[in-house]
């Protein structure tokens, strides 16, 4: 039965390969799903929008509240100058946020947005925004950085109040991990 | 996998050479089952080892039933709540459900192929004592700092890029029964395209062999994704990538990605073999040929392929463009179609049939009755607007409950039953095996039909504390749950009193029994089919 022998021998390293390209096809996912995401719009919240219709609805007045964090770790305070503004829609607002280095080195952070509720995320276009890069603070400095939005129109006419949330994660060198992942960049 | 770079890796001949020694000497005892190399030796350890993480399992079930006997918290912090309910899924997927099914592959298809052993026979042996490390690396995990992972089993970022050492742990381990699943799919593979008896064509091999050849394609096709999927998570917690970290750049529903790319497949995977058990069962006890054999093949190849393109049915509520969510929703629906063949076919097989009712056909007909239930509920899931009401709530516990404890596990009681007599070559006490299904079934409805009504009255699950509301039908829940978990204690009576003796099993068992494996005395010998069978 050498001939069997052999034959079981080929179908063993072919099942090999199969399971070995599924490995590889696990990670190829990651920049599959990046590529979709940007091809169909979806996950866009730290890029700079458009606006393309600059219509003001003077006869509506929404309120727009701003609310900040930071992951526990981040030796950071991170707060709204204006903790709330009233706007109309179409209208170009800009705000004022700030952040403060606590820490004795040199901190690098990334805001990402959110916003309630979760359909007003279409509808609501950043220009400028410090979420747009990232964020190194010297040990001990102050920033005050702009967001400059308009809130479209289209929103629908039952939504009166939206909540921009951000949140400031630590990108790099965790401050328990000593030196690793200090030489990492960004994976994204 | 260096076993099958080694160069005596095993092949066929090498099952021969094993032969001389068994025939001689060879190690009785322990060293017996550590070094064992025989197919039907591997499955049953395969089958002890399911059977014991199925208590493990079962008592950390047992747990959860006990904190929600009764609003408020009585037994149990939160977080260890958590434990509990993630370690209940992992252990029971990949701990319980699996290696049961692995161990019914050793011990059958060789013999209802005609092959002498396994293609590869010391892989077999190290694709087995792979899981038992792995158990005791989730086992222990409960008491590192931090405890077990309490991510849930789907083990979502980032929940588990932020938890303690146990979530390490669990992810070697499901490393290690990865590789273990891998391998042993590609004996499975192997022993079924190259070593069936001359004239066992693929159309002619029993159900159960066809089902198997498909669920191992699809665990080769998968288990690595997983792999790739943790390996990300691991990455991600320790060596300080962002795959799934929104600040450096990643996303964590993409983790939600890949895991379900894996996990819907996975979901198959648990009942493709269950169907096979069904489908030799059903014919037996109905003393009939199987109805529609051809159809039932193309129905498994069907359900397998759906399986790759159904996966983000599990995640409609993180956000998606409509015409991703309609695709999905019509991909699952269609499932509905080969799966309803099957339903069909089992019922046409009994269709003026002369029936019997020994428990492995009890528990054959609990399952189409109780697998159709959350194939139906699987149905209403399907709706995207339904789903995103009933995402996360007790209806969808109550849905794979359904599918899993009544399809899965109530396919292998079945299977345990019917082919215990032949694995022991004693019959097993048929009065207690049948107060197993009865006990079984009722307390089974018992424990999961009420989760319907609260899943849709809106109750969440993963949580240890409730409202008011839910308290009546959450008392019956866990009073099942308690019977269900005693009752179980009559299978490990049914399955040792079997082992240890019992009216002496005929080779042919049933009397309705068809295939090779009937045609060998009960219990096999060791070596079955060193002379391929003749099949006509």
């Amino acid at each position: 039965m050498v001939a069997g022998s052999q034959a079981n021998q080929r179908m063993l390293v072919k099942l090999l390969v199969v399971a070995a390209a599924m490995f590889g096809f696990g990670f190829a996912m990651v920049p599959f799903y990046r590529a979709l995401c940007e091809a169909v719009g979806l996950n866009r919240v730290a890029k700079s929008d458009v606006v393309g219709n600059t219509q003001v609805d003077s006869t509506r007045t929404l309120t727009v509240e701003f609310d900040t964090n930071l992951r526990n770790d981040l030796p950071w305070s991170f707060t709204a100058v204006e903790k709330s503004v009233q706007i109309h829609p179409g209208a170009l607002t800009q705000v004022t946020f700030e952040i403060r280095n606590h820490s004795d080195r040199a901190v690098t952070g990334q805001a990402i947005p959110s916003y309630g509720p979760q359909l007003a995320a279409r509808h609501f276009r950043k220009l400028d925004c410090f979420c747009f890069t990232q964020q190194t603070l010297a040990p001990g400095e102050v920033r005050r950085m702009p967001v400059a939005f308009v809130v479209d129109a289209a929103l629908p006419q039952d939504v009166n109040t939206v909540t921009l949330s951000y949140t400031f994660f630590e990108v790099e060198g965790r401050k328990s991990a000593g030196g690793d992942g200090n030489d990492r960049g960004n994976a994204g | 996998m260096e076993a099958a770079h080694g160069h005596h890796a095993p092949g066929h001949d090498s099952a021969h050479g094993h032969g001389h020694d068994a025939h001689g000497h060879h190690p009785t005892g322990i060293m017996r089952w550590i070094t064992t190399t025989n197919h039907k030796d591997i499955g049953t350890l395969y089958l002890l080892f399911s059977l014991t993480m199925f208590f493990v399992g079962g008592m950390l079930a047992m747990g959860i039933r006990l904190e929600l006997m009764q609003p408020g918290l009585q037994f149990w912090k939160p977080e260890f709540f958590n434990e509990l309910t993630t370690m209940h899924g992992l252990i029971m997927v990949f701990g319980a459900i699996m290696p049961a099914f692995v161990g019914f592959a050793n011990w059958q298809v060789p013999m209802m192929i005609g092959a002498p052993d396994m293609a590869f026979a010391r892989m077999n042996n190290w694709s087995f004592w792979l899981l038992p490390p792995a158990a005791t690396l989730l086992v222990v995990s409960f008491f590192v700092p931090g405890g077990a992972t309490a991510a849930g089993w789907t083990l979502y970022a980032p929940l588990s890029t932020q938890m303690g050492p146990g979530m390490d742990l669990a992810i070697f381990a499901l490393h290690i029964m990865g590789a273990s699943s891998i391998m042993g799919s590609i004996n499975i593979v192997t022993t079924i395209l190259n070593m069936r008896a001359p004239g066992m064509t693929l159309m002619k091999m029993p159900l159960f062999v066809w089902t198997w050849l498909i669920t191992a394609y699809l665990l080769i096709a998968v288990m690595p994704v997983l792999a790739g999927a943790v390996t990300m998570v691991l990455t991600d917690r320790h060596f300080g990538t962002h795959f799934f970290n929104a600040a450096g750049g990643g996303d964590p529903v993409m983790f939600q990605h890949i895991f379900w790319f894996f996990g819907h497949p996975e979901v198959y995977i648990m009942i493709l073999p269950g169907f096979g058990i069904v489908s030799q069962i059903v014919p037996t006890f109905a003393r009939k040929p199987l109805f529609g054999y051809s159809s039932m093949v193309y129905a498994t190849a069907s359900i397998a392929i759906l399986s790759f393109v159904v996966w983000a049915h599990h995640m409609f509520t993180v956000g998606m463009p409509a015409a991703a969510q309609l695709f999905f929703m019509y991909m699952t629906m269609l499932i509905a179609v080969p799966t309803g063949v099957k339903v069909f076919n089992w019922i046409a097989t009994m269709w003026k049939g002369s029936m019997t009712f020994e428990t492995p056909m009890l528990f054959a007909c609990g399952f189409i009755f109780v697998f159709s239930m959350g194939g139906f509920t699987g149905l209403v899931l399907a709706i995207t607007p339904v789903d995103i009401q009933l995402q996360d709530t007790y209806y969808v516990v109550a849905h794979f409950h359904y599918v899993l404890v009544a399809g899965s596990l109530f396919a292998l009681f079945g299977g345990v039953y019917y082919w215990i007599p032949k694995w022991t070559g004693h019959m097993y006490n048929e009065t207690v095996g049948k107060w197993h299904f009865w006990l079984s079934m009722i307390f089974f409805n018992v424990t999961f039909f009420p989760m319907h009504f609260t899943g849709l009255a809106g109750l969440p699950r993963r949580v240890p504390d409730y409202n008011m509301q839910f308290a009546d039908f959450n008392m019956i829940s866990s009073l099942g749950a308690f019977g269900f978990g005693l009752s179980q204690l009559l299978l490990v009576y049914v399955v040792v009193t079997c082992i240890k003796g019992g009216e002496k099993a005929t080779d042919k068992v049933w009397e309705g029994a068809e295939g090779l494996e009937w045609t060998l005395p009960s219990p096999p010998p060791y070596h079955s089919f060193e002379t391929p069978p003749a099949v006509r």
